[in-house]
């Protein structure tokens, strides 16, 4: 898993989002998705340039199907945006990074 | 700014054979590859929507769409193609260099491949935007998944609707295929697994009107079109496979294109109406669309701006101050611009 990236399973799910002290961006993702493996690489980069304003997490929807389930993701890649343990934000479909940071702009400089 | 030999503009099989060929002849390309979307608009092209491709030759147990694109694109890599993830947004080939733009970013190149490939086709209704992500899909590889135990839709009646709908069988209950016809214009051998497959069933001669549900997809308004009866289908999920169009509103009134907005290229070669600027793939091609055949004119392209560039030498010849980012070819291919 890349560097900064949190890696999500149903046994950490709950606890790791109502622990955050800041956004948790999830990416539900799976191995055969290819658009999910384009933004890999982007969502690798927002989690490091962005440390201090988010947390970039990864649920492979394939090991944790109920997960999925529970969030009424039926496509993928999604990426929900958890703030103070709810979900405030589903972006659906794979998108260039400067239109994920737009997405994303409400929940950075929050920490500021 | 530098001048380059060649800009690619896409990345799809086309662009990235053309990519290969012409880092191989030294011709250091730029490959402005497209943006990641969930359409077939991304680097890599259509097949980064597919599962296995079981006719590329070489592969004879076959290969998973992604994987082939990102093994194109590595050989590519190895040779010295330099990538750009991201969408042209304007071009002059008023004269040369040629200019390609990228928002307010500019590069210049003697010659440009064009290989920004077709893109799927929605229905263009309205409950569309509603119900993506909901319900209706783009992508049957990604999305099949979410679909287990559904009764679910596939529209069209080509291979590649076939090829979904075959697919989305390993997890559905039932795959309908809505057909504006009654007869398919698959291949044969997918038309025989998709007959012989007993969770297909088939609605001919019909057309989807519109979508029903307002956070979920729960059916679909489906006409007849011989006798104008219309009837909901309780389905969950749909996937739209109706055909393609070619990715190229960057040249309209610059390439010449016939009438389904396909560029036109001289027969048999890679030749566009604008001497340097080539064309290849499926921006160019509505009869055969495969990737082998993408692959193919990828490699003539690269083949015909290397001879155009010898016999047309640089307008800017590379100085010791460009050396090293000399590349005066511009590849743009691939299924999206």
């Amino acid at each position: 898993m890349a560097e900064g990236i949190v890696t999500l399973t149903a046994a950490t799910f709950d606890e790791v989002i109502n622990a955050a002290t800041k956004p948790v961006v999830v990416d539900f993702w799976a191995e055969w998705c290819g658009p999910c493996k384009a933004i890999a690489p982007l969502l690798s980069e927002v989690a490091k340039e962005r440390a201090d304003e988010i947390t970039i997490a990864k649920l492979n929807i394939d090991e944790h199907p109920d997960l999925a389930l529970r969030f009424n993701v039926m496509s993928i890649p999604t990426l929900l945006v958890f703030n103070e343990g709810t979900v405030q934000k589903r972006i659906v479909g794979a998108k260039p990074k400067a239109a994920l940071l737009s997405e994303l702009s409400e929940f950075l400089g929050a920490a500021h | 700014m530098s001048t380059r030999h060649v800009i690619i503009i896409g990345s799809g099989p086309a662009g990235l054979t053309s990519a290969i060929y012409t880092a191989r002849a030294n011709l250091s390309p730029l490959i402005i590859e497209g943006e990641p979307s969930s359409t077939s608009d991304q680097p890599g092209g259509q097949l980064m929507l597919t599962t296995e491709v079981e006719n590329f030759p070489g592969f004879p147990e076959g290969i998973q769409g992604p994987e082939l694109m990102f093994n194109f694109r590595a050989q590519a890599e190895r040779f010295g193609a330099e990538f750009i993830t991201a969408k042209v947004t304007a071009v002059d080939f008023s004269e040369r260099p040629f200019r390609v733009s990228v928002g307010s970013d500019e590069y210049f190149a003697d010659s440009i491949i064009v290989s920004t490939g077709a893109q799927s086709l929605m229905l263009g209704l309205d409950s569309e935007a509603r119900l993506l992500g909901h319900g209706l899909s783009t992508c049957a590889t990604c999305d099949g998944f979410f679909f287990r135990g559904h009764d679910i839709a596939v529209v069209g009646g080509g291979d590649s609707a076939l090829e979904e709908a075959t697919f989305l069988t390993k997890f559905a209950s039932t795959v309908t295929l809505i057909h504006r016809r009654d007869t398919l214009r698959a291949s044969k051998i997918m038309q025989e697994r998709a007959f012989d497959n007993p969770k297909m069933a088939f609605v001919w001669d019909s057309q989807v009107t519109d979508l029903v549900g307002e956070h979920k997809l729960e059916g679909a308004v489906v006409q007849n079109l011989k006798t104008g009866e219309t009837t909901t289908l309780a389905v969950t999920g749909l996937f739209v496979a109706i055909g393609h169009s070619p990715n190229t509103n960057l040249f309209t009134g610059i390439l010449d294109m016939d009438d389904a907005g396909y560029l036109v290229t001289r027969p048999g070669s890679s030749y566009t109406n604008i001497d340097g600027v080539f064309a290849c793939g499926d921006v160019q091609d509505h009869t055969y669309r495969q990737a082998i055949t993408a692959a193919g004119s990828g490699c003539m392209a690269a083949i015909d701006c290397e001879r155009w560039l010898e016999a047309n030498p640089l307008s800017s010849p590379p100085t010791a101050a460009h050396a090293g980012n000399d590349t005066s070819i511009a590849v743009v291919g691939t299924s999206s611009v």
